[in-house]
């Protein structure tokens, strides 16, 4: 099992609660989406999975170690295994594109190597392979703060392939990027996660695009599981269910602007 | 806010009372601190005071610029620029341990929480009682100290100016650390990175202009506090004012006062090549 979640509850300091008894298991190798409502629990739930937050009720089982019980240097080693699409990019802009992706290996570096990398691009040729893969190998030397939001997000992206995380979540991985790119980004996910056998769980605010993608399907509302289901299984009505009273089932946005998807084709669309 | 809303108090902000009493209270404080100060500016304005001024003003020109006391000055100014710069220097290599180990945003702990958190909190909390404790005691006195127990000298004034400084930068960098965005920083521990790299990839780029700035300006700041403590025994400007002011020689004085002109004008430019450096 690559993941486990024990009937976990989350309760926020302020009270809130995020998430209620969520029973869940992954293998290894599965690809799963999450889909739900906006404040339905998808990003408490993925930074769970990462042992990013520790849930308040039930057991977290990650990677065949329970993150909570070990050392903090175990607890280290763990977290380097899990890589994380945040939904904003957590990327300084001033820091320059091969250096973002770069920082993507941090927690398998000795400090002495992480300090000689920041200092000079120690591996470069690694990082413009990640980012080729995101349609971004030209950029390498160019600064975070050039790229549109889109750009930016796909830099995150290739941060968390040169990881080689064994466990890979995104949250909202592509809900900045247009159509075609967010198309693109999935493929290279799923991609990764089928060439080396890593787990992928990501939520996606597209219907469509989680169910061209990925062939389990879990509908999360209220903090509650809905659904677990194959993606054969998930009917209208079910989707109609778990949107109940939202402004419905999102699909891909072009959000990015034109002259970018223009200038900046993807090598693999 | 509008009579209706005031009416419904669901609308009401929830700050505002708050904003209010705090704006009112600093005002309470600030006043009587006027007071206490003899803080009398319209007495700057009187037309008997500025004649006065003016003969006083007068006898300060034109600067000395005989070649001995220039050679004099000279040396005193590289004294005061070497310990000004030792000073910051070692200041800088007492603060930035302490400044990581202060830094919020830089807390393994803090994700989960995990079990460590308290520990955590502990070692900041001791962290910042010593950071208080160097700067408690001001530099002009730790000077006075050190010539007492080491004797007359510049290394009495970049010790003083080592623990003073060294508390000053190491709460001002901790500050600016923690105003940054830590998100960076935090995605990066999150994916098992170390507090260094996480302060080096996560929270150095967001923040180096500033730290820059900051240090620069508290190295300009060491310029003068080197001066002061001249006047106590560590040598360089400040004795050399001590001299010009009991031999009263006012020109000596505008001389010295125009080459301070032009250390704080230094240090100015080199601020603002390396802030246009790492924008």
């Amino acid at each position: 099992m690559s993941l486990q979640f024990d009937k976990i509850g989350v309760v926020h300091p302020n009270g809130r609660r995020a998430l209620a008894s969520v029973a869940l298991s992954v293998a290894a190798g599965e690809r799963v989406a999450l889909i739900g409502p906006s404040g339905a629990g998808k990003t408490t739930l993925l930074r769970v999975a990462a042992a990013g937050l520790r849930p308040t009720e039930g057991g977290v089982m990650l990677l065949g170690a329970q993150p909570w019980a070990l050392s903090s240097r175990a607890l280290k080693g763990l977290r380097a295994r899990v890589g994380f699409v945040h939904q904003a990019p957590p990327i300084p802009p001033r820091l320059r594109v091969v250096t973002a992706v770069l920082a993507g290996r941090l927690g398998q570096w000795s400090l002495a190597r992480a300090l000689r990398s920041w200092l000079l691009p120690g591996d470069a040729a690694g990082a413009r392979d990640a980012l080729a893969r995101v349609g971004l190998g030209e950029r390498l030397f160019d600064r975070c703060d050039q790229l549109s939001g889109g750009q930016l997000q796909r830099v995150a992206v290739a941060r968390t392939l040169y990881q080689r995380p064994q466990l890979l979540l995104a949250d909202e991985p592509v809900s900045a990027l247009d159509a075609t790119t967010a198309d693109a980004v999935l493929r290279e996910l799923v991609g990764y996660s089928s060439a080396s056998g890593a787990t992928l769980v990501a939520s996606l605010h597209a219907v469509d695009l989680a169910l061209r993608w990925f062939p389990r399907i879990v509908g999360v509302r209220d903090g509650v599981v809905m659904f677990d289901l194959a993606a054969a299984d998930v009917t209208p009505e079910r989707l109609a269910a778990l949107y109940a009273g939202d402004a419905g089932p999102g699909v891909a946005q072009p959000v990015e602007a034109p002259a970018h998807r223009a200038t900046m084709p993807l090598a693999s669309a | 806010m509008s009579a209706a809303q005031a009416l419904r108090p669901e609308l009401r902000d929830p700050a505002a009372r708050r904003r209010l009493t705090w704006a009112i209270a600093a005002v309470v404080l600030l006043w009587p601190l006027g007071r206490l100060a003899e803080f009398h500016p319209a007495v700057l304005l009187d037309p008997a005071n500025a004649g006065v001024m003016g003969g006083f003003v007068r006898g300060f020109l034109p600067p000395a610029a005989d070649a001995e006391f220039l050679h004099e000055l000279l040396q005193a100014t590289l004294q005061t620029l070497a310990i000004a710069t030792a000073g910051v220097a070692l200041a800088f290599v007492i603060a930035v341990p302490l400044a990581i180990l202060a830094t919020r945003s830089l807390s393994i702990a803090a994700l989960g929480p995990a079990d460590g958190r308290w520990r955590g909190r502990v070692l900041r909390q001791g962290v910042r009682t010593l950071m208080v404790l160097a700067r408690s005691i001001p530099e002009i006195v730790w000077a006075l100290l050190f010539v007492r127990a080491s004797g007359l000298g510049p290394a009495a004034g970049v010790l003083a100016l080592a623990i003073t400084y060294g508390g000053m930068l190491a709460k001002v960098y901790a500050e600016i650390l923690e105003a940054a965005d830590a998100r960076p920083a935090r995605a990066l521990l999150q994916a098992g990175g170390g507090r260094i790299a996480a302060l080096c990839f996560g929270l150095l780029p967001l923040a180096a202009e500033e730290l820059v700035s900051y240090t620069v300006y508290r190295w300009e700041c060491a310029i003068r506090a080197a001066v002061v403590m001249g006047f106590v025994g560590a040598g360089g400007l400040g004795q050399l004012v001590d001299q010009a002011l009991k031999g009263f020689v006012p020109g000596q004085v505008t001389s010295i006062w125009l080459v301070f002109l032009a250390l704080v004008m230094l240090a100015e430019a080199i601020s603002l090549v390396l802030r246009k450096v790492l924008a």
